[in-house]
């Protein structure tokens, strides 16, 4: 069965972290949530994995150690 | 030219009824000559159960209301002999397109599934499938089927015991009394029997209005379903363009929940609403305008007693999807052959207790794809809008959030998983025609594989031998012999072989899928037959 990775995967992670504010930049925050709706959308439909959405969902809403 | 909604087709006539010295009492009563209670009248009649069917009113429907028929829907029409009249004049429809603010953000085609007989939809008026229905009545009337339909009849009251129901029925003549070994209330989703009896019918109530206008016009429009999101002629509420038979447009806007309906009916105010959508030098002609608002809501038990609930009057929907005549029509083809058998003293009564669980399954299904849909076109808070528009602008770019986007998700029929009439399955068979499924449709060498089935229980066998009548109880099964060397295109091996070579398939008389097996083994399916009949 997949499993929510909950440990560190991303590379060079000040880089990444530095993109995600930069995107933001400058917008509303209307804009902003618009942006992170999307987003959130763009990576579900990436991993795809029921299971690991369901993990995801639960792990962002800090309702269950994962 | 009066319109047919204008015409009585079944106008008030004094019954013999009324001059009885005691109430006549009969087998069924049906309350209501709608799509549902005549559907369900004519299923009983050409099953030798005699019918009554009263309605206060003696016309078809006015106004177009329910407008799209599902596949399913269309096969139970098929097997009630009135499938053809309603295909023929309907719209068919495949492409659809989205938008939102003054975008298109994408267009989409159904792509049905090859190897069926009805199409995955068709758009109709309910008037003229209201009158395909009496047509239908008529025509068995004269081939001596025990069918009647009163018009000018209002139930005014109701009661019962253990061994039937009792009405009072008003008429232009008075008053006066019908016994019934079974009512059953197809009268609406504001049931006057079910306000007579004071059952509760509970959910969830939606605040939000919509126009509904059906004009005569003729537009170049293509036969397309469109949809829009917040558009510039109806900003922050939603709007829909459909197509139906005689250049008549169904045009849906929603309103919002603060508006003055007088004033939103009124023509000149519709009439700027279709302009500033349509272009101001639209001509048309208003057939029909209201103003709905709905709730998604359902009885606890679809019967009481001797009074059973069909249709709207036991569970009501909102209309996106198509949900409302649609899993009406599956009501009645649940309940006409288990009313049959149980007066026939074949089943026991609380074979009906399987009519609500299995039509609760439905219900409660549609509930909660209607309020799925609501919930996207009407967004409940900040967030839900933020994530709704959200999947709207990335549809306009990206495939992926498209299938997300829902302005209603089209009715499909329900499987009665877990329903206490079903009998063994077999792993290695598709998943789709499991036990509770409806039978998906294929071409067999004699035409389609529905039409082969009539309104009775058959065993359905694929590439093996079994006796080509048995006889259960006083219940006679025969047999349908299928062999995948017939199967050309692969239709019947994909959709009810899967995995095995062989197959049988005992099929209920509403065409469902009661059990199924890789081998005909003659007790097992006489084990099933009598679970599918309640005993």
């Amino acid at each position: 069965m997949a499993q929510l990775n909950t440990k560190a995967n991303i590379k060079a992670p000040d880089e990444f972290y530095a993109e995600l504010l930069a995107v933001h930049e400058g917008l509303s925050k209307a804009e902003s949530d618009a942006l992170n709706a999307r987003l959130v959308l763009l990576l579900a439909n990436h991993i795809g994995d029921r299971e690991v959405l369901s993990q995801a969902l639960q792990a962002a809403a800090l309702k269950e150690e994962t | 030219m009066s319109k047919i909604f204008e015409v009585p087709l079944y106008p008030y006539q004094r019954s013999p009824d009324q001059d009885a010295a005691t109430p006549v009492r009969h087998p069924v009563v049906v309350v209501g000559a709608g799509p549902v209670g005549l559907a369900l009248a004519i299923d009983l009649a050409m099953q030798d159960v005699p019918v009554v069917v009263i309605d206060e009113n003696d016309k078809v429907s006015w106004g177009s209301r329910a407008i799209c028929f599902a596949k399913r829907p269309l096969e139970i029409l098929d097997r009630l002999g009135c499938g053809d009249p309603m295909v023929d004049k309907g719209v068919i429809w495949n492409l659809g397109k989205v938008y939102f603010d003054e975008r298109q953000v994408f267009g989409f085609n159904l792509l049905p599934e090859q190897g069926h007989k009805r199409p995955a939809f068709i758009n109709l008026q309910q008037y003229y499938m209201e009158q395909y229905l009496v047509n239908r009545v008529r025509e068995l009337e004269a081939e001596g089927k025990p069918i009647e339909l009163r018009g000018g009849a209002k139930v005014t009251d109701v009661s019962q015991d253990e061994a039937g129901a009792e009405l009072t029925v008003s008429t232009p003549d008075g008053p006066y009394q019908l016994k019934a070994d079974w009512v059953v209330a197809c009268d609406g989703a504001a049931s006057p029997i079910r306000t007579l009896m004071g059952l509760d019918f509970t959910g969830r109530v939606f605040e939000d209005n919509f126009l509904i206008a059906d004009v005569v016009m003729e537009a170049k429009f293509p036969t397309e379903r469109w949809f829009w999101f917040d558009p510039p002629f109806n900003r922050g509420q939603s709007a829909l363009l459909h197509k139906q038979p005689d250049n008549v447009w169904r045009i849906d806007f929603q309103l919002g929940w603060d508006i003055d309906r007088a004033e939103e009916l009124k023509p000149e105010n519709i009439d700027r609403r279709l302009k500033a959508m349509l272009g101001e030098d639209i001509s048309y002609e208003l057939e029909w305008s209201s103003i709905y608002t709905f709730q998604c809501r359902r009885m606890d038990r679809f019967h009481e007693g001797r009074v059973i609930f069909a249709g709207d009057s036991a569970h009501q929907v909102s209309p996106f999807g198509a949900r409302g005549a649609n899993s009406g029509l599956q009501d009645t083809d649940n309940l006409a052959w288990k009313l049959k058998l149980i007066l026939d003293g074949k089943s026991p009564i609380t074979l009906l207790d399987s009519y609500d669980t299995e039509r609760i399954h439905g219900a409660d299904e549609n509930i909660l794809n209607s309020s799925r849909s609501t919930d996207f076109i009407t967004p409940k808070s900040e967030i839900s809008r933020i994530f709704r528009d959200a999947v709207l602008d990335l549809s306009e770019r990206y495939e992926a959030t498209r299938p997300m986007v829902n302005s209603g998700r089209l009715s499909v029929p329900c499987t009665y998983d877990g329903s206490p009439l079903n009998g063994p399955d077999c792993s290695s068979m598709p998943d789709r025609t499991r036990p509770g499924s409806p039978m998906v449709d294929a071409p067999v060498p004699d035409g389609w594989l529905l039409d082969q089935l009539a309104t009775e229980f058959r065993l359905m066998t694929i590439n093996l031998e079994a006796p080509d009548r048995i006889e259960i109880d006083g219940i006679e099964v025969r047999r349908l012999a299928l062999s995948s060397a017939d199967d050309a295109d692969g239709y019947l091996t994909q959709r009810y072989l899967g995995d095995a070579n062989t197959a049988v398939y005992l099929v209920r008389p509403d065409q469902h899928v009661a059990a199924r097996w890789d081998h005909y083994d003659e007790k097992a399916v006489k084990a099933a037959l009598l679970k599918a009949i309640g005993r």
